[in-house]
């Protein structure tokens, strides 16, 4: 019981981090139609900043000054990257933002080097807040989680309560409309693109001392990231937020109960070939959750787009 | 008016000198080739080249010609290449002639795709694009999982030479696979290039730019895309069987995401629009993995530049930047673009050269060990803590890209007047 | 357009292959590794620490058969195995009859194939293959061939070193094992489990875990398994970003008893534990920087370190590879007949600058050597790793560790 609990905390950890990077991304792409392939580019970036940041004026200043150097830089990419290839149509820009990708991640390891950097957690969080029973829980995932549920709480607030939260939401169904109501809708796309890339580099800066701050960890995670928001259905904040939550939950549940199909095809009746190492289906036999819990994302994102392309809270067709 | 004709094409569906001219040409190239470059890593180098080609030029029946936008396509080749791995393994490879393993590679490599595409295939663009992705990385994870397949991390290899010695020859030196593999390249090319010709191919273009008026036609743009996909499996899975003849080891690495992205990377660098613009996307980028990275260990970051500059500024790649100047040297009017050329593309690459000077002075400067300030680039040796060696660099950077600047809009007006007909003043 | 376009190919091609002048005189030795991307460090590390002991350990006493001084050339292999059989074809090209690799056994599985391929396909341009850190036993076993030589303990070796002494310690009764699923980690497993079994079959194993490499962020589920299962003890193969992930989980999460690794040093790893991996973290390996073994050794670090202050002497074994390179060719007579230099190399006995023998195994070429167990600590520790102040301090040891371990290897000699 107690297990269940702990797995439900660390599952919430990373379904929240997740869902803070697929936010900007699917705002970004029920925007613009623009897939951000350089979406954990920003990522990256916001830990890199923050970690230099905190080099000289500690963690909590590079977590307010880092998050606004990615959004700075990301409408920078919109205005003059962006929108000068958007003419050429969808397929470049998708281009675009995959080659955008590579360079950053070279530009980071030319400025930072290929090693991982020592971005630490400040001294304040370190150490357990709380056990149930023998189980330590970090007091550093309690503040992901409840920064995490404040920024969407911030963001849900914005977009449905103020005035530019009300112009942005028009503008995600009907660009053309808002235009003519004399908004000025790119530079709606340039702050809501600088944004979108500001909550993925708060998801970075805080994210950078736990997963660890190297030039691969944009790749590591980028293709999870367009899984989630594919799930949970492109354009919608709280499919995304639905899709970070299950994705989070069934990777940490299948980590951790070994469950082995040895067990299942047993139980189901067919017999273990001895010796297990010279069979054919020795991979069958000798697998478990653990190892396949990595790749059930990409197996439910194949269901939901073939059976349900809306994705399960999708509002515009993709 | 006069030249207009010549500019027509024969869409006849004959068969002209004209029209075969090219491949003549590339056939008694590739033949040639090994007696210009006669080292053993020379002979490697462009057997990786051929099979990026065939690569692809396989992709671009996706891309360019299908307006299908796939990330994981390495896994046909991945897996075509493994089946062959494994062929080389058997018994049966003893009667079975090298030269028909890739026809093997593509067999397979068609079956899966015929799976995939079944329902990848339904919708084109975005769907399409994040199911390939799905695939893609589903297969590369399996491919650590099954192991009795993939062979784990290590992955699967075998031994060419116990194939069927094929007239004699057993292939135990590079040459003769060179030659097998040019081979194969030549005739999947041609192969490539008739069904873009074909009716289905042909259907690929219309369905790639009007869904919905191709239908109205008559014509199911999902089956139409199906094909396409089918054929673009079977090419992807003979660049497959001809990795697995050439380094006789597959392993996770071609199947991944990676080699999904640089395929991606090759073929819109040397042009999705043109037929051969793959071809020469695999040709710059194969010289530039192997050959630049022996030069400099930031070569990478000059390929990233060089692909978002090759999307902001010039999306028709290398081939199409080439195809511009068919009209001005059909024309006749391209002695009036080669001074203008010169005064604007030199002082462009001079300012190129002096970035990336001053960017490897700065790598260098930054990540060497201490004690090693010496450096070599472009032929000289010099030490970073030198201010001369900056300096220089600096002003290559600054004066060439004022000159270029200056002399740009000359070199638009000299293109603008080299494509008029009579060579007119706008 | 496609002639323009083969015209600057020819251009090009020939340039970088006329590039590099052949010396005579130099005795040239490839070093086949990632020199960019993800393990571009450890890969420049190797580098330096191969030119370093070229230079101090060779050249300067004079070289080899009379003048003829070592050069390390650097081939970039980015990790993959396709890259690094192109790497090797050039190597040849330029005339090169040494490589060195080590990093990942997936790329010294497709070398030693390659190899062994080449030099029966080209009897005239042979070439040796030194393994200096691939440490799957598969190679001096089903894979072994007469051109290929490991310097380093392979897995089963370390692993028969680690149960020695964990079966001395009566304090541990349940261990974990956890791993990369791949062969190596599948080895590291097999070879625990074998050797407790055997060893202390008492000691209840109540983990036994593999993991996708490379591939998982968080490692807190796995950590929580382990502190679930009142394990005394864990056991990992796991390197690089893996090895720091996986051990800082598991410290985070709460466990507190002795973590067995065989590749938590260096590389970032040691700054990254720091004062957190004191008490838990333990290595297997050779090559002990503390205690030093000799004036001579200690010289040695101190002029590397003010060479490479941010380098580390890591892979200590690096400069047996070497030594004992440069005295078969002494013994041999030749640099170019490598036939004759590998049967000079197989059955040496050298003494290593680290304290200790070593012995070269002719009939799988695998290099046996003292092995220890160090621990992570700031005590004791006068040559840290990534100026850390943390360093590797020797627990206890195994002199000569399997020196009559069998093996499967059936050696064809040429």
């Amino acid at each position: 019981m107690d297990l269940i609990l702990v797995n439900l905390i660390d599952g919430l950890v990373t379904g929240l981090l997740l869902f803070m990077l697929s936010a900007g991304l699917t705002l970004i792409f029920s925007m613009m139609g623009v897939l951000n392939f350089a979406h954990a580019s920003f990522y990256m970036l916001g830990a890199y900043f923050a970690y230099q940041i905190s080099i000289y004026l500690g963690f909590w200043m590079g977590l307010l000054i880092a998050p606004l150097l990615v959004g700075i830089v990301g409408a920078a990419v919109e205005r003059y990257g962006l929108r000068r290839v958007h003419q050429y149509g969808h397929v470049p820009e998708l281009i675009f933002t995959f080659g955008l990708a590579l360079l950053i991640e070279e530009l980071v390891k030319f400025i930072w080097g290929n090693d991982q950097i020592p971005y630490q957690i400040p001294e304040i969080l370190e150490g357990a807040a709380f056990s149930i029973s023998s189980y330590d829980i970090p007091a550093y995932k309690v503040f992901m989680i409840f920064l995490s549920l404040g920024i969407f709480a911030g963001l849900l607030f914005v977009m449905t309560r103020t005035r530019v939260g009300m112009i942005i939401q028009a503008a995600l169904s009907y660009p053309r409309t808002v235009e003519a109501l004399g908004h000025n809708v790119p530079l709606v796309f340039m702050g809501v693109f600088g944004v979108g890339t500001a909550l993925a580099g708060v998801a970075g800066v805080i994210a950078g001392p736990v997963l660890s701050t190297f030039p691969g960890m944009a790749f590591v995670l980028g293709s999870i990231v367009f899984v989630t928001i594919v799930i949970g259905g492109l354009g919608s904040l709280g499919g995304a937020l639905v899709a970070a939550l299950i994705i989070g939950w069934m990777t940490t549940f299948a980590k951790a109960y070994n469950i082995r199909m040895e067990d299942i095809l047993t139980g189901v009746g067919f017999t273990k070939p001895e010796p297990i190492w010279d069979s054919a289906w020795a991979d069958l036999w000798t697998l478990t959750s653990p190892q396949i819990a990595d790749i059930l994302p990409y197996l439910l994102m194949i269901l939901i787009l073939v059976f349900r392309p809306y994705g399960l809270f999708g509002k515009r067709d993709v | 008016m006069q030249s207009l004709e010549k500019t027509q094409t024969r869409s006849d569906g004959g068969v002209s000198m004209k029209s075969a001219m090219p491949w003549i040409f590339s056939a008694v190239m590739l033949v040639l080739m090994p007696f210009i470059f006669q080292s053993n890593s020379a002979i490697t180098i462009m057997n990786q080249m051929a099979i990026t080609i065939v690569f692809a030029l396989s992709y671009n029946m996706l891309l360019g010609q299908g307006g299908m936008l796939s990330f994981g396509h390495a896994v046909y080749m991945g897996v075509g290449g493994f089946v062959c791995v494994h062929v080389m393994n058997w018994e049966i490879f003893g009667s079975i002639p090298l030269p028909l393993l890739p026809l093997l590679g593509g067999v397979f490599g068609m079956i899966l795709a015929s799976m995939v595409g079944y329902f990848s295939t339904r919708k084109a663009g975005t769907v399409f694009a994040m199911i390939s992705l799905g695939v893609g990385e589903l297969i590369a994870a399996c491919s650590v999982i099954i192991v009795v397949f993939f062979g784990g991390e290590e992955g699967v290899s075998g031994d060419r030479t116990y194939g069927m010695p094929f007239f004699g020859v057993e292939f135990l030196s590079q040459i003769e696979v060179y030659y097998l593999t040019a081979g194969w390249l030549l005739i999947s090319a041609l192969l490539m290039y008739l069904f873009s010709r074909t009716p289905i191919g042909r259907m690929a273009n219309a369905v790639r730019d009007n869904p919905e008026r191709a239908e109205f036609l008559g014509y199911s743009s999902r089956w139409v895309r199906y094909n396409s996909f089918v054929a673009a499996g079977f090419f992807a899975g003979i660049a497959g069987g001809l990795f697995a003849i050439n380094y006789e080891i597959l392993t996770e690495e071609n199947l991944n995401l990676t080699t999904s992205g640089s395929i991606l990377l090759v073929t819109f660098l040397g042009g999705v629009g043109v037929f051969f613009g793959p071809v020469v996307g695999a040709i710059v980028f194969t010289l530039l993995q192997t050959v630049l990275s022996l030069e400099t260990e930031i070569w990478s970051l000059y390929v990233g530049a060089l692909f978002v500059a090759t999307v902001m500024f010039f999306p028709s790649g290398l081939a199409g930047v080439m195809q511009l100047h068919i009209a001005p040297i059909k024309l006749g009017t391209w002695r009036l673009l080669v001074m203008p050329y010169i005064i604007t593309l030199v002082p462009a690459i001079i300012c190129i050269l002096g970035l990336s000077g001053l960017i490897e002075l700065l790598f260098h400067a930054r990540h060497t060990a201490i004690g090693e300030t010496e450096m070599t680039l472009f032929w000289v040796t010099f030490q970073h803590t030198e201010i001369l060696p900056w300096v220089v660099f600096a002003v290559k950077a600054v004066v060439g890209f004022w000159l270029a600047r200056k002399n740009a809009p000359q070199m638009m007006d000299a293109w603008h007047r080299a494509n008029k007909p009579d060579g007119a003043d706008t | 357009m496609r002639t323009i376009v083969k015209r600057g190919a020819v251009a090009a091609l020939s340039l970088a292959v006329m590039a590099s002048a052949a010396f005579a005189e130099n005795v040239k030795i490839a070093f086949i590794d990632p020199l960019s991307g993800p393990f571009a460090s450890t890969g420049t590390n190797g580098l330096h620490q191969y030119e370093f002991a070229a230079e101090a350990l060779v050249n300067a006493n004079g070289g080899v058969l009379g003048g003829q001084k070592f050069e390390i050339v650097g081939f970039d292999n980015k990790i993959s195995p396709k890259e690094s059989l192109i790497q090797l074809q050039v190597a040849i090209d330029q005339g090169i009859r040494y490589v060195v690799q080590g990093n990942s056994s997936g790329v010294a599985n497709a070398l030693t194939e390659a190899i062994d391929k080449h030099n029966r396909r080209n009897p005239d341009s042979r070439v040796l293959f030194l393994n200096y850190s691939a440490v799957d036993p598969a190679l001096t076993n089903e894979k072994c061939n007469f051109w290929h030589f490991r310097f380093d303990a392979n897995a089963d070796i370390k692993m028969d070193a680690l149960t020695d002494v964990m079966a001395a310690d009566s304090s541990i009764k349940k261990v974990y094992i956890i791993g990369q699923d791949y062969s190596f980690g599948k080895a590291v497993a097999a070879a625990a489990v074998n050797f407790l079994g055997a060893k202390r079959p008492d000691v209840e194993i109540v983990g036994n875990e593999l993991h996708p490499i490379g591939k998982v962020k968080d490692f807190t589920p796995y950590a929580r398994k382990i502190v679930a299962s009142g394990a005394d003890a864990v056991i990992t193969g796991n390197w690089g970003s893996d090895m720091l992930n996986l051990g800082k989980s598991v410290i985070d999460n709460g466990f507190k008893g002795p973590i067995y690794t065989y590749y938590a040093a260096a590389d970032g790893i040691t700054a990254a534990f720091g004062e957190t991996g004191k008490g838990s973290l333990r290595l297997v390996s050779e090559g002990p920087l503390n205690p030093i073994a000799s004036e001579r050794a200690a010289d040695y670090v101190k002029a590397f370190k003010a060479k490479y202050p941010d380098g580390n002497v890591s892979q200590a074994r690096i400069t047996n590879v070497i030594e004992m390179l440069a005295r078969a060719i002494n013994d041999a007579g030749s640099a170019t007949d490598v036939v004759a230099v590998g049967k000079a190399l197989e059955g040496m006995e050298h003494d290593s600058l680290w304290g200790g023998k070593i012995m070269m195994r002719p009939q799988d070429h695998q290099a046996i050597q003292d092995v220890h167990i160090f621990a992570h600590t700031n005590e004791g520790v006068q040559f840290d790793y990534d100026n850390s102040g943390y360093g590797m301090v020797v627990e206890s040891s195994v002199a000569m560790a399997s020196a009559d371990a069998p093996t499967t290897c059936k050696m064809q000699r040429p």
